[in-house]
């Protein structure tokens, strides 16, 4: 038998569902003409730059399958950079590239790749393979984020990305996302990335969730996540909250990392942010998202708002499992 | 937002109540029957005569079917413009005759009637004319002397021996002057059958008339073989040899003579479309009694001329399979593969039946995937790619009909119903799902657009669905209704009761 949790419980606890998300915050929040400097991530990073937002260093853009080569061939004093399509949906069609030996590149996974792949991978993502609906598309390459050491240890092969939700102006929800072994790399919940919950009151952590499980350590590094305290907090939810007034939607994901030197900086922005938050939160949205609606009403600016929420979602007692359960095991 | 709501609740509802009622008034006022069930199964042939003008005055005669066998004709209608009309009667039954003085362009001239099969009478007497011996060469003639010799010995009486021919011409490999004479026949076998029955002095003719199916667009007249055995007519298959009247067989004409005449023209065909519906006993009694002033089925689909009709059967299907895929999206949460192809899978499982839809539609997405795994080597360009997986797709298919031909498995030809295209960028796409988020991912969304296409194709093929959609188009209204207030659910599906099925246990 199927264990299901009664709909009635879900309400009491505030989670949000995906219908609500879809009518109530997502259709009446975000205006469908704002959509495309979300979706777009050039435009995106033009509108960052312009407001002053830290973003990652673009090395150049493919329009057109005939500059691929050209474009690899300015590659080439690079050793690490990124190739992802301009109008990619979940995270799809990216590829991270550490280190190169000659015509070899090194992915962040530890596969190594030749030009040909490279090509292929590039030319995949001008047909529009990744993007949404499946329209052409431009692929753009970037820095390599160097991020920040004191988080390296929570992540197996690869960054980890720092989302937050942000509802008309006002910072609601936060996780961390770490990649592991089980995730190939990757920062999605739903192949096997932790999520850590983040206290929007102070940037420490409040619980971690693997595969909708309770975790303490993570499965590949071993390193305990209840000692996680992020550094820049107020940098990053200043960020956070400056995406929401640059792309005047109302409910907004913003995917953050921390650079070694230039500290938040702004990885992508989201118009359709999932759901899994709240696993690793381990508590509802709409609760929140009600808290937060008075903010936007009441508190006159853009730091007001910050500060409000700190001190309105602060939570003082973390959900880790009981001390002395053993870290959950990956596949390792 | 509180006003959006209410404004689409009081137009669904409107929605809803309108096609509820409009249903009511039909099923209360003009008594088409709510269930499939207390029915008659009522044909609509049309009949479809198109030919190409030459110089001089056109006439057209088409012999009409008299009713033979228990057919019963609820209600007829002639299309001739700009052309002279009228039916006589003649001798063997009515014929309806066009004409006009000169025509230019190519015409086509319909014929519509309904009918339907009251009883299950065989065919009345006919009277025996006197045995005429065909018109041969020699060598025909000794061929045709040394066949009917030979069956005579295997044979017990007139119908043995017509069963014995026709199977004699029928096999693989016919004995040696059966395949000569119809080497120098040039024709059907059928008038080779007649000419030998006629030379071993047996009465026989052909009896023409249509075989029912329904949706077929361009039904060409069949025959059938009916010989007199000394004590009455039998009717035979010139094809199988089966003896007796098939139910799904229309007799249009009986006897010699052609069903359709065009002077004045050439290239003529006479083709018909089919379709069957179902009517209460009671409408169709009523029909009958008063066929020409029963305006009920001016008011519904019946209206529209019958190919339109074959079409819009399967179209009126549509939105419960689309009610399907917004009930689980929306209220289940299923993951499908594409927003609607789940619905081009089930109107292919419509085709090829279940379990044969599903054994093709794996075979062909996994054959598919196996070879677009040896694609993704050759570094190709979207485009060309997809368009390759397309090719192969339709190889597979090409494949796998001549396999299970050679096998006998004939069911298995319905392959071609699949959607080609659809199938191609299914394969693309999960290929693309496999590298990128593993196989797990593969399979959900794999299985979730199975089981959706399942559940479509379940409820599609239920008869009293396809007899409400057809009959009470209005009830779409309704369905559309309904779909407006699920588009504005704002509940859990019923994956998430699940998904956060451990968020219970917190604080």
């Amino acid at each position: 038998m199927i264990r299901l949790v009664a709909p009635s419980t879900l309400r009491r606890l505030g989670i949000l569902g995906m219908n609500s998300r879809n009518i109530a915050y997502i259709g009446a929040n975000n205006p469908r003409r704002n959509y495309q400097l979300v979706d777009n991530k050039l435009l995106t990073k033009k509108a960052a730059l312009e407001r002053g937002i830290v973003v990652p260093e673009l090395y150049g853009v493919i329009d057109y399958q005939f500059q691929i080569d050209h474009m690899l061939e300015q590659l080439q004093g690079r050793d690490a950079f990124v190739i992802k399509p301009v109008q990619g949906s979940g995270g799809k069609g990216i590829l991270v590239i550490v280190s190169r030996d000659g015509d070899h590149f090194v992915k962040s996974s530890g596969g190594v790749i030749d030009y040909r792949d490279l090509r292929r991978h590039t030319s995949n993502i001008l047909a529009g393979l990744h993007s949404l609906g499946g329209r052409n598309d431009f692929a753009m390459i970037e820095a390599l984020i160097d991020f920040n050491p004191a988080l390296a240890e929570y992540s197996y092969e690869g960054v980890p990305d720092i989302r937050v939700i942000v509802f008309r102006g006002v910072p609601v929800m936060a996780m961390m996302r770490c990649a592991t072994h089980a995730s190939d790399g990757k920062a999605n919940l739903h192949q096997g990335a932790v999520g850590v919950g983040i206290d929007i009151g102070n940037g420490h952590s409040i619980a971690a969730v693997q595969h909708g499980s309770l975790v303490t350590h993570h499965p590949d590094t071993g390193a305990c996540f209840k000692s996680l305290r992020l550094p820049d907090w107020e940098a990053i939810l200043d960020l956070a909250a400056s995406c929401a007034e640059m792309t005047g939607l109302g409910y907004l994901g913003a995917d953050i990392v921390l650079d070694r030197q230039r500290g938040p900086m702004l990885l992508e922005l989201n118009a359709r942010p999932g759901l899994a938050i709240q696993v690793a939160n381990q508590e509802g949205l709409i609760h929140r998202l009600k808290v937060a609606e008075e903010i936007a009403n009441t508190a006159p600016d853009h730091n007001a708002r910050i500060r409000i929420a700190r001190e309105r979602f602060h939570r003082p007692q973390p959900v880790f499992p009981e001390a002395g359960s053993a870290p959950a095991s990956g596949a390792a | 937002m509180i006003a959006s709501r209410a404004k689409v609740g009081i137009v669904a509802g409107a929605m809803i109540l309108f096609g509820l009622a409009l249903t009511a008034y039909k099923v209360v006022r003009l008594d088409l029957p709510l269930w499939p069930g207390e029915s008659r199964e009522v044909w609509t042939i049309e009949t479809k005569i198109s030919f190409k003008p030459s110089d001089g005055p056109v006439d057209v005669e088409l012999r009409l079917p008299r009713g033979l066998g228990g057919w019963v004709t609820l209600e007829e209608h002639f299309a001739s413009s700009g052309f002279g009309f009228s039916v006589v009667e003649e001798q063997g039954g009515k014929v309806a005759r066009w004409s006009r003085q000169s025509l230019e362009h190519p015409t086509t001239l319909y014929y519509k009637q309904q009918a339907y099969r009251a009883r299950r009478d065989s065919l009345p007497a006919f009277p025996v004319s006197e045995v005429e011996a065909p018109l041969l060469e020699a060598d025909q003639q000794a061929a045709m002397e040394r066949l009917v010799a030979d069956l005579r010995d295997r044979s017990s009486g007139p119908a043995t021996f017509a069963a014995l021919l026709v199977q004699e011409l029928a096999r693989a490999e016919p004995g040696q002057d059966a395949e000569f004479l119809l080497g120098t026949y040039r024709d059907t076998a059928l008038r080779v059958v007649l000419d030998v029955l006629a030379y071993a002095g047996i009465p026989a003719h052909s009896v023409r008339g249509i075989q029912l199916q329904d949706g077929r667009r361009r039904q060409t007249l069949s025959e059938l073989l009916e010989i007199h055995d000394g004590s009455g007519w039998q009717l035979l298959d010139p094809v199988t040899g089966a003896s007796g009247l098939p139910d799904n067989f229309f007799v249009w004409h009986r006897g010699d003579g052609a069903a359709l005449r065009v002077m004045g023209g050439r290239d003529s065909r006479l083709e018909f479309a089919l379709v069957r519906n179902s009517l209460s006993a009671k409408t169709v009694v009523s029909m009958e009694q008063r066929s020409d002033d029963f305006a009920l089925l001016d008011f519904s689909i019946y209206a529209l001329p019958v190919e339109q009709q074959g079409i819009f059967k399967g179209i009126l299907l549509l939105p419960v399979a689309a009610f399907v895929v917004v009930v689980m999206r929306i209220l289940v949460g299923i993951k499908t593969s594409g927003t609607f192809m789940p619905i081009l899978i089930a109107l292919a499982f419509l085709q090829t039946t279940l379990l044969v839809g599903l054994a093709i539609f794996l075979t062909l997405v996994s054959v598919g995937l196996w070879i677009r795994s040896w694609l993704s080597h050759l570094n190709l360009l979207l485009v060309a790619r997809v368009s390759a997986v397309v090719i192969v797709v339709i190889l597979l298919m090409a494949v796998l009909a001549l396999i299970s031909y050679k096998l006998g498995l004939d069911q298995a030809l319905t392959v071609t119903f699949f959607p080609t295209i659809i199938l191609a960028w299914t394969i693309e796409r999960m290929s693309i799902l496999w590298e990128e988020e593993g196989g797990r991912e593969v399979m959900v969304q794999g299985g979730g657009s199975l089981l959706v296409a399942v559940m479509a194709y379940l409820i599609m093929s239920v008869g009293v669905v396809e007899h409400l959609t057809f009959n009470f188009p209005e009830l779409l209204v309704s369905l559309l209704g309904v779909i407006l207030l699920i588009g504005k659910y704002t509940g859990y599906r019923l994956s998430e009761l699940y998904r956060f099925r451990d968020m219970a246990n917190m604080k």
